[in-house]
Protein backbone atom coordinates (compact mmCIF):
# COMPACT_ATOMS: atom_id res chain seq x y z
CA UNK A 1 0.00 0.00 0.00
CA UNK A 2 0.99 3.30 -0.40
CA UNK A 3 1.07 6.93 1.77
CA UNK A 4 -1.57 7.82 -1.19
CA UNK A 5 -3.91 5.19 0.00
CA UNK A 6 -3.83 6.33 4.19
CA UNK A 7 -4.40 9.81 2.89
CA UNK A 8 -7.69 9.26 1.46
CA UNK A 9 -8.68 6.53 4.30
CA UNK A 10 -7.75 8.85 6.59
CA UNK A 11 -9.65 11.69 4.38
CA UNK A 12 -12.63 9.72 4.34
CA UNK A 13 -12.40 9.00 8.33
CA UNK A 14 -12.36 12.82 8.77
CA UNK A 15 -15.46 13.17 6.91
CA UNK A 16 -16.99 10.59 8.54
CA UNK A 17 -16.14 11.68 11.83
CA UNK A 18 -17.60 15.23 11.00
CA UNK A 19 -20.74 14.50 10.12
CA UNK A 20 -21.14 12.00 12.73
CA UNK A 21 -21.14 14.47 15.51
CA UNK A 22 -23.33 16.79 13.47
CA UNK A 23 -26.14 14.50 12.78
CA UNK A 24 -29.75 14.86 14.20
CA UNK A 25 -30.73 11.20 14.47
CA UNK A 26 -28.19 9.46 16.76
CA UNK A 27 -28.15 6.21 15.11
CA UNK A 28 -27.04 7.66 11.63
CA UNK A 29 -24.45 9.31 14.01
CA UNK A 30 -23.07 6.20 15.17
CA UNK A 31 -23.30 4.46 11.29
CA UNK A 32 -21.10 6.96 10.35
CA UNK A 33 -18.73 6.68 13.20
CA UNK A 34 -18.23 2.76 12.16
CA UNK A 35 -17.50 4.34 8.76
CA UNK A 36 -15.23 6.56 10.28
CA UNK A 37 -13.47 3.81 11.76
CA UNK A 38 -13.30 1.36 9.41
CA UNK A 39 -11.51 4.25 7.18
CA UNK A 40 -9.06 4.44 10.05
CA UNK A 41 -8.56 1.15 10.02
CA UNK A 42 -7.88 1.13 6.08
CA UNK A 43 -5.90 3.75 6.61
CA UNK A 44 -3.88 1.53 9.25
CA UNK A 45 -3.70 -0.97 6.54
CA UNK A 46 -2.02 0.96 4.10
CA UNK A 47 0.20 2.46 6.66
CA UNK A 48 1.37 -1.18 6.59
CA UNK A 49 0.88 -0.98 10.89
CA UNK A 50 -1.55 -4.49 10.24
CA UNK A 51 -2.01 -4.86 13.46
CA UNK A 52 -3.22 -1.55 14.61
CA UNK A 53 -5.54 -1.77 11.57
CA UNK A 54 -6.87 -5.52 12.28
CA UNK A 55 -7.50 -4.23 15.99
CA UNK A 56 -9.29 -1.11 15.12
CA UNK A 57 -11.68 -3.25 12.77
CA UNK A 58 -12.16 -5.99 15.56
CA UNK A 59 -12.58 -3.88 18.68
CA UNK A 60 -13.38 -0.34 18.17
CA UNK A 61 -15.77 -1.06 14.97
CA UNK A 62 -16.81 -4.55 15.69
CA UNK A 63 -17.14 -4.72 19.22
CA UNK A 64 -17.70 -0.78 20.80
CA UNK A 65 -19.89 1.03 18.74
CA UNK A 66 -22.32 -2.54 18.69
CA UNK A 67 -22.72 -1.35 22.34
CA UNK A 68 -23.35 2.03 21.34
CA UNK A 69 -25.59 0.83 18.89
CA UNK A 70 -27.18 -1.97 21.35
CA UNK A 71 -27.89 0.72 23.92
CA UNK A 72 -29.10 3.48 20.90
CA UNK A 73 -31.45 1.46 19.49
CA UNK A 74 -33.57 0.90 22.71
CA UNK A 75 -34.25 4.34 23.31
CA UNK A 76 -36.84 5.68 20.78
CA UNK A 77 -35.43 9.16 19.43
CA UNK A 78 -38.60 9.96 18.00
CA UNK A 79 -39.45 13.14 15.60
CA UNK A 80 -39.39 15.35 18.79
CA UNK A 81 -35.94 14.20 20.27
CA UNK A 82 -34.49 14.88 16.64
CA UNK A 83 -36.13 18.29 16.39
CA UNK A 84 -34.42 19.06 20.05
CA UNK A 85 -30.87 17.37 18.45
CA UNK A 86 -31.34 20.09 15.71
CA UNK A 87 -31.83 22.80 17.76
CA UNK A 88 -28.93 22.50 19.75
CA UNK A 89 -27.11 21.31 17.10
CA UNK A 90 -27.33 25.19 15.53
CA UNK A 91 -25.20 26.68 18.18
CA UNK A 92 -23.52 23.96 20.01
CA UNK A 93 -20.89 22.22 17.54
CA UNK A 94 -19.28 25.96 16.58
CA UNK A 95 -16.44 26.13 19.75
CA UNK A 96 -15.72 22.27 19.36
CA UNK A 97 -15.40 22.73 15.60
CA UNK A 98 -13.00 25.53 15.68
CA UNK A 99 -10.97 23.90 18.32
CA UNK A 100 -10.77 20.43 16.04
CA UNK A 101 -10.29 22.66 13.64
CA UNK A 102 -7.08 24.36 14.86
CA UNK A 103 -5.88 20.96 16.24
CA UNK A 104 -6.16 19.68 12.41
CA UNK A 105 -3.63 22.42 11.10
CA UNK A 106 -0.28 21.39 12.18
CA UNK A 107 -1.34 17.71 11.10
CA UNK A 108 -2.57 19.02 7.64
CA UNK A 109 1.09 20.86 7.55
CA UNK A 110 2.78 17.53 8.45
CA UNK A 111 1.02 15.37 5.64
CA UNK A 112 2.10 18.71 3.29
CA UNK A 113 5.79 19.02 4.22
CA UNK A 114 6.65 16.69 6.90
CA UNK A 115 9.18 13.88 6.27
CA UNK A 116 7.30 10.85 4.83
CA UNK A 117 9.38 8.65 3.36
CA UNK A 118 9.47 7.31 -0.16
CA UNK A 119 7.71 4.69 -1.24
CA UNK A 120 5.25 2.58 0.62
CA UNK A 121 5.70 2.45 4.34
CA UNK A 122 7.38 -0.27 6.14
CA UNK A 123 5.52 -2.84 8.20
CA UNK A 124 6.08 -4.14 11.34
CA UNK A 125 6.44 -8.03 13.01
CA UNK A 126 3.50 -8.91 15.17
CA UNK A 127 6.26 -11.25 16.79
CA UNK A 128 8.14 -7.50 17.71
CA UNK A 129 5.41 -6.09 18.15
CA UNK A 130 4.25 -7.86 20.79
CA UNK A 131 8.00 -8.46 22.64
CA UNK A 132 8.38 -4.76 22.82
CA UNK A 133 4.79 -4.50 24.44
CA UNK A 134 5.56 -7.19 26.74
CA UNK A 135 9.03 -6.30 27.41
CA UNK A 136 9.89 -2.73 27.19
CA UNK A 137 6.92 -1.01 27.73
CA UNK A 138 5.45 -3.84 30.14
CA UNK A 139 5.00 -1.34 33.13
CA UNK A 140 3.01 0.68 30.70
CA UNK A 141 0.81 -1.76 29.02
CA UNK A 142 0.51 -3.92 32.56
CA UNK A 143 -1.47 -0.06 33.58
CA UNK A 144 -3.46 -0.11 30.62
CA UNK A 145 -4.81 -3.57 31.16
CA UNK A 146 -5.71 -2.54 34.94
CA UNK A 147 -7.94 0.22 33.38
CA UNK A 148 -10.37 -3.08 32.54
CA UNK A 149 -10.99 -4.24 36.27
CA UNK A 150 -12.42 -0.34 36.46
CA UNK A 151 -15.21 -2.11 33.75
CA UNK A 152 -14.82 -5.77 35.79
CA UNK A 153 -16.03 -3.98 38.84
CA UNK A 154 -18.83 -2.31 36.97
CA UNK A 155 -20.24 -4.86 35.57
CA UNK A 156 -20.32 -6.83 38.63
CA UNK A 157 -22.24 -3.34 40.25
CA UNK A 158 -24.76 -3.41 37.41
CA UNK A 159 -24.90 -7.34 37.85
CA UNK A 160 -25.66 -7.74 41.00
CA UNK A 161 -29.17 -9.15 42.52
CA UNK A 162 -31.62 -6.21 42.98
CA UNK A 163 -34.19 -8.69 43.81
CA UNK A 164 -34.92 -8.27 47.48
CA UNK A 165 -34.52 -4.38 47.16
CA UNK A 166 -36.54 -4.18 43.99
CA UNK A 167 -39.13 -5.88 45.86
CA UNK A 168 -38.87 -3.61 48.80
CA UNK A 169 -39.28 -0.61 46.77
CA UNK A 170 -42.54 -2.02 45.01
CA UNK A 171 -44.12 -2.55 49.30
CA UNK A 172 -43.78 1.39 49.45
CA UNK B 1 0.80 -8.89 -7.25
CA UNK B 2 -0.45 -5.67 -9.45
CA UNK B 3 -4.22 -3.82 -8.54
CA UNK B 4 -5.59 -5.05 -11.81
CA UNK B 5 -5.06 -9.36 -11.31
CA UNK B 6 -5.90 -8.52 -7.54
CA UNK B 7 -9.69 -7.31 -8.49
CA UNK B 8 -9.90 -10.08 -11.61
CA UNK B 9 -9.04 -12.88 -8.88
CA UNK B 10 -11.29 -11.12 -5.91
CA UNK B 11 -14.36 -11.43 -8.85
CA UNK B 12 -13.18 -14.77 -9.75
CA UNK B 13 -12.97 -15.80 -5.70
CA UNK B 14 -16.31 -13.61 -4.93
CA UNK B 15 -18.58 -15.59 -7.53
CA UNK B 16 -17.67 -18.80 -6.79
CA UNK B 17 -18.25 -18.41 -3.50
CA UNK B 18 -21.94 -16.99 -4.60
CA UNK B 19 -21.99 -20.21 -6.54
CA UNK B 20 -21.32 -22.18 -3.67
CA UNK B 21 -23.04 -20.44 -1.06
CA UNK B 22 -26.11 -21.47 -3.69
CA UNK B 23 -25.20 -24.81 -3.90
CA UNK B 24 -25.07 -25.19 0.07
CA UNK B 25 -28.94 -24.25 -0.15
CA UNK B 26 -29.87 -27.08 -1.90
CA UNK B 27 -27.10 -29.61 0.27
CA UNK B 28 -28.57 -27.73 3.22
CA UNK B 29 -32.43 -29.08 2.25
CA UNK B 30 -31.39 -32.15 0.92
CA UNK B 31 -29.24 -33.68 3.93
CA UNK B 32 -32.20 -31.76 6.49
CA UNK B 33 -35.03 -33.96 4.50
CA UNK B 34 -32.56 -37.07 4.64
CA UNK B 35 -32.24 -36.27 8.62
CA UNK B 36 -35.96 -35.94 8.97
CA UNK B 37 -36.99 -39.08 6.78
CA UNK B 38 -38.71 -36.46 4.10
CA UNK B 39 -37.48 -36.11 0.52
CA UNK B 40 -36.37 -31.93 0.45
CA UNK B 41 -36.51 -30.41 -3.28
CA UNK B 42 -36.82 -32.73 -5.77
CA UNK B 43 -38.39 -31.12 -8.59
CA UNK B 44 -36.24 -28.91 -10.24
CA UNK B 45 -33.35 -30.19 -11.98
CA UNK B 46 -31.94 -33.68 -10.79
CA UNK B 47 -32.74 -34.52 -7.10
CA UNK B 48 -33.72 -30.94 -7.19
CA UNK B 49 -30.17 -29.52 -7.70
CA UNK B 50 -31.54 -26.74 -9.54
CA UNK B 51 -33.71 -25.41 -6.92
CA UNK B 52 -31.48 -23.18 -5.75
CA UNK B 53 -30.93 -21.01 -9.14
CA UNK B 54 -34.98 -21.18 -9.19
CA UNK B 55 -34.90 -19.44 -5.73
CA UNK B 56 -32.22 -16.96 -7.00
CA UNK B 57 -34.62 -15.28 -9.67
CA UNK B 58 -37.57 -15.74 -7.26
CA UNK B 59 -36.00 -13.89 -5.23
CA UNK B 60 -34.41 -11.20 -7.47
CA UNK B 61 -37.87 -10.64 -8.93
CA UNK B 62 -39.72 -10.10 -6.22
CA UNK B 63 -40.83 -6.98 -4.38
CA UNK B 64 -38.66 -5.73 -1.97
CA UNK B 65 -39.95 -2.80 -0.06
CA UNK B 66 -39.35 -0.59 2.76
CA UNK B 67 -41.81 -0.85 5.78
CA UNK B 68 -43.97 1.94 6.94
CA UNK B 69 -41.96 4.06 9.75
CA UNK B 70 -39.27 2.36 8.92
CA UNK B 71 -35.65 3.65 8.44
CA UNK B 72 -35.03 3.40 4.47
CA UNK B 73 -31.48 4.18 4.10
CA UNK B 74 -30.30 1.74 7.11
CA UNK B 75 -32.90 -0.57 6.43
CA UNK B 76 -31.18 -1.05 2.73
CA UNK B 77 -27.82 -0.89 4.18
CA UNK B 78 -28.04 -3.78 6.84
CA UNK B 79 -28.66 -7.13 4.49
CA UNK B 80 -25.56 -5.61 2.22
CA UNK B 81 -23.05 -5.64 5.69
CA UNK B 82 -24.03 -9.41 6.47
CA UNK B 83 -22.53 -10.50 3.36
CA UNK B 84 -19.97 -8.02 2.35
CA UNK B 85 -17.38 -8.38 5.36
CA UNK B 86 -17.87 -12.04 4.80
CA UNK B 87 -16.36 -12.20 1.39
CA UNK B 88 -13.92 -9.80 2.54
CA UNK B 89 -12.45 -12.19 5.46
CA UNK B 90 -12.06 -14.65 2.57
CA UNK B 91 -9.57 -12.99 1.34
CA UNK B 92 -6.92 -13.56 3.93
CA UNK B 93 -8.06 -17.44 3.76
CA UNK B 94 -4.76 -19.92 2.58
CA UNK B 95 -6.71 -22.35 -0.08
CA UNK B 96 -3.43 -24.33 -0.70
CA UNK B 97 0.22 -23.52 -0.10
CA UNK B 98 0.67 -19.61 -1.19
CA UNK B 99 -2.62 -19.84 -2.23
CA UNK B 100 -4.70 -16.75 -1.07
CA UNK B 101 -5.63 -13.54 -2.26
CA UNK B 102 -3.46 -11.12 0.78
CA UNK B 103 -1.05 -13.25 2.79
CA UNK B 104 -2.10 -11.13 6.04
CA UNK B 105 0.63 -11.91 8.42
CA UNK B 106 -2.78 -11.23 10.98
CA UNK B 107 -5.03 -13.37 9.06
CA UNK B 108 -6.77 -15.16 12.30
CA UNK B 109 -7.37 -11.55 13.68
CA UNK B 110 -8.70 -10.28 10.11
CA UNK B 111 -11.29 -13.05 10.26
CA UNK B 112 -12.26 -12.97 13.29
CA UNK B 113 -12.83 -8.51 12.94
CA UNK B 114 -14.65 -9.29 9.68
CA UNK B 115 -17.37 -11.54 11.56
CA UNK B 116 -18.02 -9.43 14.00
CA UNK B 117 -19.01 -6.87 11.78
CA UNK B 118 -21.63 -9.01 10.34
CA UNK B 119 -23.58 -8.32 14.04
CA UNK B 120 -24.27 -4.37 12.51
CA UNK B 121 -26.66 -6.51 9.37
CA UNK B 122 -28.41 -7.35 12.07
CA UNK B 123 -28.78 -4.75 14.71
CA UNK B 124 -29.61 -1.78 12.06
CA UNK B 125 -31.76 -3.97 10.06
CA UNK B 126 -33.69 -4.71 13.01
CA UNK B 127 -33.75 -1.32 14.28
CA UNK B 128 -34.99 0.19 11.15
CA UNK B 129 -37.44 -1.93 10.48
CA UNK B 130 -39.54 -0.41 12.72
CA UNK B 131 -41.31 -3.91 14.08
CA UNK B 132 -41.31 -4.98 17.56
CA UNK B 133 -40.07 -8.79 16.87
CA UNK B 134 -37.31 -7.25 14.57
CA UNK B 135 -36.38 -4.86 17.77
CA UNK B 136 -36.22 -8.06 20.37
CA UNK B 137 -34.17 -10.04 17.31
CA UNK B 138 -31.67 -7.39 16.88
CA UNK B 139 -30.76 -6.90 20.73
CA UNK B 140 -30.27 -10.84 21.09
CA UNK B 141 -28.18 -10.19 18.07
CA UNK B 142 -25.88 -7.70 19.32
CA UNK B 143 -25.84 -9.62 23.30
CA UNK B 144 -24.98 -12.99 21.96
CA UNK B 145 -22.30 -11.35 19.60
CA UNK B 146 -21.00 -9.86 22.56
CA UNK B 147 -21.49 -13.11 24.68
CA UNK B 148 -19.63 -15.28 22.45
CA UNK B 149 -16.77 -12.68 20.57
CA UNK B 150 -15.03 -12.80 23.80
CA UNK B 151 -14.00 -16.36 24.05
CA UNK B 152 -14.30 -16.89 20.19
CA UNK B 153 -10.94 -15.17 19.63
CA UNK B 154 -9.35 -16.83 23.30
CA UNK B 155 -10.19 -19.98 22.37
CA UNK B 156 -7.82 -20.25 18.78
CA UNK B 157 -4.72 -18.27 20.55
CA UNK B 158 -3.91 -21.58 22.09
CA UNK B 159 -2.87 -22.75 18.94
CA UNK B 160 -1.44 -19.31 17.87
CA UNK B 161 0.74 -20.11 20.81
CA UNK B 162 1.68 -23.60 19.14
CA UNK B 163 2.42 -21.78 15.96
CA UNK B 164 3.85 -19.17 17.20
CA UNK B 165 1.93 -17.50 14.12
CA UNK B 166 -1.10 -15.39 13.12
CA UNK B 167 -0.82 -15.92 9.53
CA UNK B 168 -2.69 -18.63 8.33
CA UNK B 169 -0.25 -20.51 6.08
CA UNK B 170 2.11 -21.10 8.76
CA UNK B 171 -0.19 -21.71 11.18
CA UNK B 172 -0.88 -25.00 8.32
CA UNK B 173 2.78 -25.76 7.58
CA UNK B 174 2.83 -26.38 11.13
CA UNK B 175 0.60 -28.68 11.35
CA UNK B 176 3.11 -31.06 9.46
CA UNK B 177 3.46 -33.21 12.14
CA UNK B 178 0.27 -33.28 13.95
CA UNK B 179 -3.18 -31.36 13.64
CA UNK B 180 -3.94 -28.85 16.34
CA UNK B 181 -7.41 -30.68 17.26
CA UNK B 182 -5.57 -33.40 18.75
CA UNK B 183 -3.22 -30.71 21.16
CA UNK B 184 -6.20 -28.53 21.70
CA UNK B 185 -9.24 -30.30 22.15
CA UNK B 186 -10.56 -28.15 24.34
CA UNK B 187 -9.71 -24.84 22.07
CA UNK B 188 -11.11 -26.37 19.12
CA UNK B 189 -14.51 -27.36 20.90
CA UNK B 190 -14.94 -23.96 22.59
CA UNK B 191 -14.00 -22.44 18.58
CA UNK B 192 -16.62 -24.77 16.78
CA UNK B 193 -19.32 -23.87 19.17
CA UNK B 194 -18.44 -19.73 19.15
CA UNK B 195 -18.21 -20.35 15.33
CA UNK B 196 -21.76 -21.49 15.63
CA UNK B 197 -22.64 -18.82 17.55
CA UNK B 198 -21.08 -16.50 15.08
CA UNK B 199 -22.79 -17.78 12.16
CA UNK B 200 -25.86 -17.31 13.89
CA UNK B 201 -27.13 -21.07 12.78
CA UNK B 202 -28.79 -23.28 14.62
CA UNK B 203 -29.03 -24.01 17.38
CA UNK B 204 -27.71 -20.72 18.93
CA UNK B 205 -30.20 -18.67 16.31
CA UNK B 206 -32.36 -16.86 18.38
CA UNK B 207 -32.68 -13.71 17.22
CA UNK B 208 -34.43 -14.89 14.44
CA UNK B 209 -36.20 -17.89 16.15
CA UNK B 210 -39.31 -18.33 14.32
CA UNK B 211 -41.18 -19.59 17.60
CA UNK B 212 -40.88 -16.76 19.59
CA UNK B 213 -40.22 -14.22 17.21
CA UNK B 214 -41.59 -14.68 13.84
CA UNK B 215 -38.22 -14.02 12.24
CA UNK B 216 -36.49 -11.89 14.25
CA UNK B 217 -34.47 -9.25 13.17
CA UNK B 218 -35.42 -10.65 9.32
CA UNK B 219 -39.41 -10.03 9.66
CA UNK B 220 -39.75 -6.66 7.21
CA UNK B 221 -37.43 -8.50 4.97
CA UNK B 222 -38.26 -9.56 1.60
CA UNK B 223 -36.58 -9.97 -2.52
CA UNK B 224 -32.95 -9.73 -2.53
CA UNK B 225 -32.58 -8.36 1.16
CA UNK B 226 -34.04 -11.20 2.66
CA UNK B 227 -31.57 -13.47 -0.19
CA UNK B 228 -28.43 -11.17 1.19
CA UNK B 229 -29.21 -12.12 4.60
CA UNK B 230 -29.33 -15.49 3.74
CA UNK B 231 -25.96 -14.93 1.66
CA UNK B 232 -23.89 -14.10 4.58
CA UNK B 233 -24.90 -16.81 6.94
CA UNK B 234 -24.46 -19.58 4.15
CA UNK B 235 -21.05 -17.69 3.66
CA UNK B 236 -20.30 -17.30 7.02
CA UNK B 237 -20.94 -20.77 7.67
CA UNK B 238 -18.12 -21.80 5.03
CA UNK B 239 -15.76 -18.84 6.43
CA UNK B 240 -16.13 -20.19 9.81
CA UNK B 241 -15.52 -24.22 8.70
CA UNK B 242 -12.43 -22.78 6.56
CA UNK B 243 -10.85 -21.30 9.38
CA UNK B 244 -11.36 -24.42 11.85
CA UNK B 245 -10.00 -26.52 9.33
CA UNK B 246 -6.59 -23.83 8.73
CA UNK B 247 -6.50 -23.84 12.86
CA UNK B 248 -7.47 -27.14 14.24
CA UNK B 249 -7.34 -29.87 11.12
CA UNK B 250 -4.40 -29.34 8.89
CA UNK B 251 -5.59 -27.06 6.31
CA UNK B 252 -4.48 -28.28 2.74
CA UNK B 253 -1.97 -30.74 4.48
CA UNK B 254 -3.30 -34.37 3.47
CA UNK B 255 -2.10 -37.51 1.02
CA UNK B 256 -1.80 -38.04 -2.56
CA UNK B 257 -4.56 -35.37 -3.61
CA UNK B 258 -3.24 -31.80 -4.54
CA UNK B 259 -3.82 -29.34 -1.29
CA UNK B 260 -6.68 -27.17 -2.19
CA UNK B 261 -8.47 -30.98 -2.96
CA UNK B 262 -8.22 -31.58 0.61
CA UNK B 263 -8.60 -28.19 2.09
CA UNK B 264 -12.14 -28.17 -0.45
CA UNK B 265 -13.06 -31.50 1.09
CA UNK B 266 -12.05 -31.13 4.81
CA UNK B 267 -14.49 -27.79 4.36
CA UNK B 268 -17.62 -29.44 2.98
CA UNK B 269 -17.27 -31.83 5.73
CA UNK B 270 -17.33 -29.53 8.63
CA UNK B 271 -20.04 -27.28 6.75
CA UNK B 272 -21.86 -30.65 6.32
CA UNK B 273 -21.75 -30.78 10.10
CA UNK B 274 -22.73 -27.98 10.86
CA UNK B 275 -26.28 -29.46 8.88
CA UNK B 276 -25.98 -32.18 10.65
CA UNK B 277 -26.06 -29.75 14.20
CA UNK B 278 -28.86 -28.23 13.18
CA UNK B 279 -30.84 -31.28 12.25
CA UNK B 280 -30.32 -32.76 15.97
CA UNK B 281 -30.29 -29.96 18.20
CA UNK B 282 -33.10 -28.17 19.62
CA UNK B 283 -32.71 -24.20 20.87
CA UNK B 284 -31.55 -23.44 23.96
CA UNK B 285 -33.42 -21.08 26.23
CA UNK B 286 -31.80 -17.23 25.46
CA UNK B 287 -30.26 -16.83 28.82
CA UNK B 288 -29.14 -20.32 28.94
CA UNK B 289 -27.20 -19.23 25.44
CA UNK B 290 -25.68 -16.19 27.32
CA UNK B 291 -24.92 -17.54 30.84
CA UNK B 292 -23.04 -20.34 28.91
CA UNK B 293 -20.69 -18.02 27.06
CA UNK B 294 -20.03 -15.87 30.55
CA UNK B 295 -20.34 -18.65 32.60
CA UNK B 296 -18.21 -21.53 31.11
CA UNK B 297 -17.31 -20.54 27.68
CA UNK B 298 -14.82 -17.52 28.80
CA UNK B 299 -13.39 -19.25 31.78
CA UNK B 300 -12.47 -22.30 29.80
CA UNK B 301 -10.72 -20.15 27.28
CA UNK B 302 -8.46 -18.61 29.41
CA UNK B 303 -7.48 -21.52 31.84
CA UNK B 304 -6.67 -23.24 28.46
CA UNK B 305 -4.49 -20.75 27.49
CA UNK B 306 -3.02 -20.51 30.53
CA UNK B 307 -2.32 -24.17 30.33
CA UNK B 308 -1.21 -23.68 26.57
CA UNK B 309 1.34 -21.09 27.77
CA UNK B 310 3.03 -22.82 30.64
CA UNK B 311 3.52 -25.97 28.26
CA UNK B 312 4.76 -23.50 25.59
CA UNK B 313 7.19 -22.20 27.81
CA UNK B 314 7.83 -25.44 29.74
CA UNK B 315 8.27 -27.53 26.80
CA UNK B 316 9.31 -24.78 23.88
CA UNK B 317 11.11 -22.98 25.75
CA UNK B 318 9.37 -19.91 23.77
CA UNK B 319 9.41 -17.02 23.27
CA UNK B 320 12.22 -15.56 21.39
Amino acid sequence: MSWGFAIWAATLAFAAAVMAVTRASAVHALLLLLASLLALGVAFFAMAANFAGVIQLLIYAGAVVAVFVFVVMTVDAGEAAMAREREMLRSAWRWPALFVGLSVIPILFGIGGGPMGEGAPAGADTRELGLLLFGDWGVATELVALMLIAGMIGVRHLGRNLGPRLRERGRE
Amino acid sequence: MSIAVAIILSVILIMALLVAAGVFTWVERRGLGFLQERLGPNRVGPFGFLQWVADTVKLLTKEDEVPPGGDAITFRLAPALAAIPVLAGFGVVAFGPGLSLAALDMGVIFILAMLALTVYAMVLGAWASHNRYALLGGLRAAAQMLSYEAFFGLSLMGVVMLAGSLSLGQIVEAQSGVWFFILQPVGCALFLLAGIAAAHRLPFDLQESEQDLVAGFMTEYSGMSFALFFLGEYLAVILVSALAVTLFFGGWLGPILPGPIWFGLKVGALALAFIWIRAILPRPRYDQLVGFAWKWGLPLALINLLLTGALVVLIGGRPG
